[in-house]
């Protein structure tokens, strides 16, 4: 496994210093490395990973679940591609099982989210269904832990 | 009433440990950043919880054989002979105790006379100089110098043997310093000691945290030492399971029957469920041991260079999960440096000389912490030492 993508999926906001001193490596070497990274489209883009709900209590965050019919020649993709267009939408994943696409979309309140659906999403040609999810309670996200779930419970103890 | 009479003058004369004091100084303060905890930051490896849990679903929870389950001490024979290729009688040769701390405890009591000398490579573990005391023996510290990478030096030995030493605690991969004692140099003090009735109390608790290519190397694979040595070792470092409280010894029958006498009436046996669980972390936890000895690597490199760009001379360490930075040029001492750290960045670190006179003029800083938490305490840290220069 690469360490550097590790350390990176974990905290994209290391210096490439500190990459490079935990590496073993030259900052140089760490810049060149993230470089062809990016280039190859391996890393595609670094995001911050947001406690949403204490941004703005009101914020809501929704999963879902659309059925679809499959287009000739071009499957699922006109619809998925067309989906990933809309600001409010933050992923679009073709799914195996039940349903056909997953979609997150996040609104500044719960309206906003079910107008979305109802008035974007429903109408749009081949939608069969939809089936929406609201997130109530986030305890971790892109592999990090939300805070006050647990803090370091070691205390310091010592003989 | 009037305690100090009635209470034991040998108790009294202990101390609480300089960690302790300090942690009580240091959580009086608020939203203290520490580096400064002896355990883990991960969390037990599932697989280990999930059986223990299963062994209080079965009901397991009667006392075990005093020395320890028979399939753990197996485990630990075949875990011994595997990791230092050492072979130990799991019916004579191991206990299973109450940490490494018991173990360390036992062996002192099992072996000391009054009067006995035992050489204590400083700085180290604070729990060796008060555990030899209350066996009536006498600790003489033997000073490893950071010129000598923390190690024990042969000569350094041979100058503190006298007719009355009884024992040496070899404490490698050293806390507070981080040291190792690496094959070659283990060949020097095997040397010296296999002439001599001296019996070594090898405290490798932190073995499975040698950091490089070279793994950990016992004294005891040496010829000629495995009857002169005590392994202690255990499961709290490697797996991440302090609050388990298990740890073990190995070494010739002889002294672990008498060490056993003393486990068996005064603790009975160790925790059963903790046994349990340990015998599967011994066979299934390979790979969780060096996803957790890769992270704190990569910590590890990251704490030493961040000191050394502040001007703090750091020597790498290359086992445990601490670095000792020297704060020397601060021209504060170890206490005073901790102490104004905490109030003026409220950052906690444990004054050097916790462990030993000898530490003054370091501090000890522990890795075991996430990255982003040790990017933030160097961060204060280096403010407190700019301010300190203007």
């Amino acid at each position: 496994m690469n360490k550097l993508v590790e350390l990176l999926r974990k905290n994209a906001r290391l210096t490439n210093n500190e990459l490079a001193v935990m590496l073993g490596k030259t900052p140089e070497e760490i810049e060149k490395e993230i470089a062809e990274l990016e280039n190859e489209g391996l890393i595609i883009g670094y995001s911050a990973v947001i406690n949403e709900e204490e941004v703005d209590r009101n914020s809501v965050t929704a999963f879902i679940e659309i059925k679809v019919s499959p287009q000739a020649e071009h499957g699922y993709d006109d619809i998925a591609t067309m989906l990933a267009q809309y600001k409010e939408v933050d992923s679009v994943y073709l799914m195996s099982g039940s349903f056909d696409l997953s979609v997150t979309i996040r609104g500044t309140n719960l309206r906003e989210v079910a107008l979305f659906v109802s008035d974007k999403l429903a109408p749009i040609d081949g939608v069969l269904s939809t089936t929406t999810h609201f997130i109530l309670r986030r305890f971790k996200e892109k592999g990090i832990e939300f805070p006050l779930i647990e803090d370091d419970e070691r205390g310091m103890v010592g003989p | 009433m009037n305690y100090e009479e009635i209470l034991s003058q040998k108790t009294q004369a202990i101390k609480f440990s300089g960690i302790r004091k300090f942690f009580d100084i240091a959580a009086s303060v608020k939203d203290v950043i520490s580096l400064s905890v002896g355990e883990p930051d991960f969390k037990t490896p599932f697989i280990i919880r999930k059986e223990a849990i299963k062994t209080l679903e079965k009901g397991k929870t009667a006392y075990t054989s005093n020395a320890g389950l028979e399939s753990l001490r197996s485990s630990i024979a075949g875990y011994l002979n595997e990791t230092i290729g050492v072979e130990y009688d799991p019916k004579h040769e191991i206990i299973v105790t109450v940490g490494g701390s018991e173990a360390i405890d036992a062996a002192f009591r099992a072996l000391l006379n009054p009067g006995d000398e035992v050489l204590v490579c400083e700085p180290s573990f604070v729990c060796y100089d008060p555990l030899i005391r209350l066996a009536d023996g006498v600790p003489v510290p033997i000073e490893t110098k950071q010129e000598n990478k923390f190690k024990l030096m042969p000569e350094q030995l041979l100058a503190a043997i006298t007719p009355k030493t009884k024992a040496l605690v070899l404490p490698f991969p050293n806390n507070p310093t981080g040291a190792v004692m690496r094959r070659d140099e283990l060949a020097d003090i095997a040397a010296i000691l296999r002439e001599r009735d001296i019996i070594v109390i090898s405290d490798e608790i932190y073995s499975e945290l040698t950091y490089g290519d070279e793994k950990h190397v016992s004294i005891s694979e040496f010829e000629g030492m495995k009857e002169r040595t005590i392994v202690i070792n255990g499961f709290s470092k490697a797996f991440a399971m302090t609050g388990w409280r298990l740890g073990f010894a190995a070494g010739p029958a002889p002294i672990i029957t008498q060490m056993l006498k003393i486990h068996q009436y005064g603790i009975m046996s160790a925790p059963t469920v903790s046994q349990y669980a340990a015998v599967t972390a011994l066979r299934e936890c390979r790979a969780d041991i060096d996803y957790m000895v890769g992270e704190y690597d990569m910590r590890r490199k990251l704490i030493v260079n961040g000191f050394n760009e502040m001007g703090l001379e750091c020597f790498e360490p290359e086992g445990a999960f601490y670095v000792f930075p020297c704060i020397k040029s601060t021209g504060l001492s170890s206490q005073d440096f901790c102490l104004r750290l905490i109030e003026e960045k409220k950052v906690a670190v444990v004054p050097g000389d916790a462990f030993g006179e000898c530490g003054e003029g370091y501090i000890r800083v522990s890795y075991a912490y996430s990255i982003n938490h040790i990017i933030s305490a160097l961060k204060r840290i280096r403010e407190f030492i700019n301010e300190l220069d203007g």
